[in-house]
């Protein structure tokens, strides 16, 4: 059996989030989300938590699980070594019902980055052509799927609620080093100044918990550089 | 009584296809707002890996492809049930769609001269399928919601739909579930697009998302007086891993991955259409050639490090994490899994239902374009081609509509679906949903799995029908308002077990073998007899099943080899 000590908390009825234990038996390679439904369907039905692909691909299911932000779909228990496992939900996020969070402030961030390619010129009949090399520059950002992981990790964005944070960042950057967009100079405005990349203070947390190995941290100190000298 | 939204258009669903049919929608001029069941990224079109089919010509081997070219694959590999004049249309759109994709910002693989990458897949001769590594859903779907984004179009996230409901010859709206406050809200449109995904969740073993349970096809079923099309036509995908059966993608054997039995033959000829694949794979585990009588092997090791990092980084990934393997050093072990319904909705190839203002697109629709047999790389393709169109003439539907009294129908369908509920979540009933669930799911995959007969298929019909009647007395623990997880999920469970009935129905009533749904006691393919598509309707609470002919233009059916 494996002890999983699990937060609790209703934003209409408690005051404080609490602790709850359940005992899950360990048969096969179980993951944490594969747990959290053994719970719902066999102990506790009340218990919530965002799922969707169960294969790391969704971002949904984004948890604090034993001190780290993690997916909880991608996480194995027998990983983790440990016959107790302490699961909240990603912290410095308003927390809406037990593991799950309002990603409001998050995407807000994301949508201010304006997080779409701009281009300005004539639009080809076929593609806009791009080399490997320019293509091979955009290759780790594009791989994030908006977890929240690495913003929740953030120290800067948890002290300072106006700070771009890690994904709205590595997006930024994910756009600006895309050589069909047109708005560079844009770009760069956005993420200018004491809330956006300099903001950063290299502390890697968000690299750290990063469920697709992104390092937002690169992208971020890229984007500095070019404000710096534009 | 409280309408609470109202919106020219809404669309259900924020998968690849409800985005696209929004923002054409959009660009029409309309008020169009989106209802999805999760945040759109976390939609299941993500989960797509190995690419989107389009007659570009950008590879080596395809310059001379064409969208003919296209058609006839698609509908030999449909097993010639597709509708010909809709895979025409589907294709001829293709190359524009993958285009303006990437004029949107997709984040394509690229060839050495800058152009779009293609690789090869299953059921054509040369390389069609454009990619973006192995994550071509995702980078596809990210892209449409940045355009949704740039668009400012309106999502409501976290519904369950519940019920279409319906005018005297029209839509007047949907009725759904806020899963944030456990409220029943009803939304007044003047069309309604579906766009839900498949049913994959109906199996035990499925690559699909968790919430793809089919509720929006069964909410069309159950409350539209809409048919579902073709439903006992359900993909099982070669490839996926053994253990929590997560998609490999066909581009690790259009890569030029291996596929191995027990005894170390190569057993088949691995760009062969899905449902010969996994026949051909499940034959293998059936008669002893596979491990632990579970799966086979899937061999990249000969592909070298480099290909494996660059074209299968996703692969790699999820094999390195689920099953502790990385695939440069050591083979993946996968079996077939539930992959794709190409059964659906019954729409014509505008998107249109035979209800006015109702409108579907994508995997939860039927036109039909796949048929027997989807070719992997189309149901991207399908996604986006069919939610613009559907876009479009929806909003040319709307724009030429004359007014009819939404409000009242939706009033008085609102207090029907809130008494439904409350009569659910005070159910005293003792039968546990989680059995129920798992009772149907062991059914599915037994009785109407891969390989099919008559004796399981009644079986699993009558199995069905009792688990039916069982779910009448479950029991909802939980009597919370906010994210209710165990009501959304036995609401799901209702229209799981309809669409069952609808599938293993059909299935029984098909006694030839075509395309997926291969029969043991019928192996041959019958045109004669059957090369029409199954109408299934909800009568008197039950399924109803008729047919229709199968549009044929250029390609009369010939015997199917590859």
């Amino acid at each position: 059996m494996v002890t999983f000590k699990i937060a609790r908390f209703d934003s209409d009825k408690d005051k404080e989030p609490r602790f709850q234990t359940y005992e899950v038996p360990d048969e096969k390679e179980m993951s944490v989300l594969e747990a959290l439904f053994y719970i719902v369907e066999n102990l506790d039905g009340s218990l919530a938590f965002r799922y969707s692909c169960r294969g790391a691909v969704c971002g949904s299911c984004a948890m604090r699980i034993n001190g780290q932000n993690r997916l909880a779909c991608q996480t194995l228990i027998k990983k983790l070594g440990s016959t107790t496992i302490t699961i909240s939900p990603l912290p410095h996020l308003p927390v809406q019902k037990d593991l799950m969070v309002d990603m409001e402030s998050f995407f807000a961030k994301y949508e201010k980055i304006k997080p779409y390619l701009i281009n300005n010129d004539p639009i080809p009949d076929k593609e806009f052509k791009q080399s490997f090399k320019e293509r091979a520059e955009i290759d780790e950002m594009i791989n994030c799927i908006l977890c929240g992981n690495c913003y929740s990790a953030c120290t800067m964005a948890a002290t300072n609620s106006d700070y771009l944070g890690p994904a709205a960042l590595t997006k930024a950057y994910r756009f600006y080093a895309d050589s069909r967009d047109t708005a560079k100079a844009e770009r760069l405005r956005i993420i200018d100044g004491e809330d956006g990349a300099f903001r950063c203070h290299t502390l890697f947390n968000c690299a750290e918990v990063c469920p697709k190995n992104i390092v937002p941290t690169y992208s971020i100190q890229k984007l500095k550089g070019a404000a710096c000298f534009k | 009584m409280g309408i609470s939204y109202k919106h020219q258009i809404i669309v259900v669903g924020a998968g690849l296809a409800g985005l696209r049919a929004a923002l054409e929608a959009k660009a029409a001029g309309l008020d169009v707002a989106v209802i999805s069941r999760v945040q759109p990224v976390r939609s299941h079109s993500i989960a797509a890996q190995g690419g989107i089919n389009a007659a570009l010509g950008n590879a080596e081997g395809g310059r001379d492809d064409n969208w003919e070219k296209h058609t006839f694959d698609t509908v030999k590999g449909s097993d010639y049930l597709a509708d010909q004049d809709a895979v025409e249309i589907m294709t001829k759109e293709a190359p524009g769609i993958v285009y303006e994709m990437e004029h949107w910002g997709c984040p394509f693989s690229r060839t050495a001269e800058g152009l779009i990458a293609q690789r090869p897949f299953g059921g054509a001769e040369f390389p069609r399928t454009c990619y973006a590594s192995d994550i071509t859903g995702h980078a596809l779907l990210h892209t449409m919601y940045e355009r949704s984004v740039k668009e400012e179009i309106k999502v409501y996230e976290e519904y369950l739909l519940l019920s279409i409901v319906k005018n005297a010859d029209s839509c007047a709206g949907v009725i759904a579930l806020n899963i944030k406050n456990g409220e029943i809200e009803a939304f007044e449109a003047d069309a309604v697009i579906m766009a839900t995904g498949g049913c994959g969740r109906i199996y035990n073993k499925s690559t699909n998302a968790l919430i793809n349970t089919g509720s929006g096809m069964a909410a069309v079923y159950l409350t539209a007086g809409v048919p579902l099309k073709d439903l006992e036509f359900v993909q099982f995908h070669p490839t996926s891993l053994y253990g929590t059966n997560i998609l490999i993608t066909e581009g690790a054997r259009g890569e030029g991955g291996y596929l191995y039995n027990c005894k170390g033959e190569r057993f088949v000829k691995e760009l062969a259409p899905r449902d010969i694949v996994a026949r051909s794979i499940q034959t293998e585990i059936n008669e002893g050639r596979g491990y632990d009588n579970a799966y086979v092997l899937l061999d990249l090791r000969h592909l070298g490090k480099k290909k494996i990092i660059e074209r299968l980084p996703g692969i790699r990934d999820i094999c390195i994490h689920f099953a502790g393997i990385d695939p440069i050093d050591a083979p993946i072990p996968i079996q077939p899994g539930q992959h794709y319904s190409m059964g659906g909705i019954d729409t014509d190839a505008k998107g249109a239902t035979s209800r006015p203002g109702l409108y579907a697109a994508g995997e939860c629709a039927c036109v039909s374009v796949h048929g027997g047999n989807r070719l992997g790389g189309n149901s991207l393709l399908d996604t986006i081609v069919f939610g613009k169109l559907s876009g479009r003439f929806a909003s040319e539907y709307v724009k030429t509509k004359k007014k009819s009294g939404q409000g009242q129908a939706l009033s008085l369908h609102l207090q029907e679906i809130k008494s439904k509920i409350h009569r659910l979540e005070n159910s005293t009933g003792k039968e546990k949903p989680t059995d129920v669930r798992n009772q149907l799911k062991e059914t599915l995959t037994e009785n109407a799995g891969i390989f099919r007969e008559k004796s399981k298929l009644q079986k699993g019909l009558a199995k069905v029908k009792e688990l039916k009647e069982r779910y009448k007395n479950i029991h909802i623990q939980n009597k919370n308002k906010k994210f209710n997880l165990d009501l959304v999920r036995n609401l799901e469970l209702e229209g799981k077990l309809e669409l069952a009935e609808v599938i293993v129905a059909g299935a029984l009533n098909r006694e030839e073998s075509r395309g997926s749904h291969f029969r043991t006691d019928f192996p041959e393919r019958n045109d004669e007899k059957w090369l029409k598509h199954t109408i299934a309707s909800f009568v008197n609470g039950t399924v109803k099943i008729g047919y229709k002919p199968v549009t044929i233009t250029q390609f009369k059916p010939q015997a199917r080899t590859y």
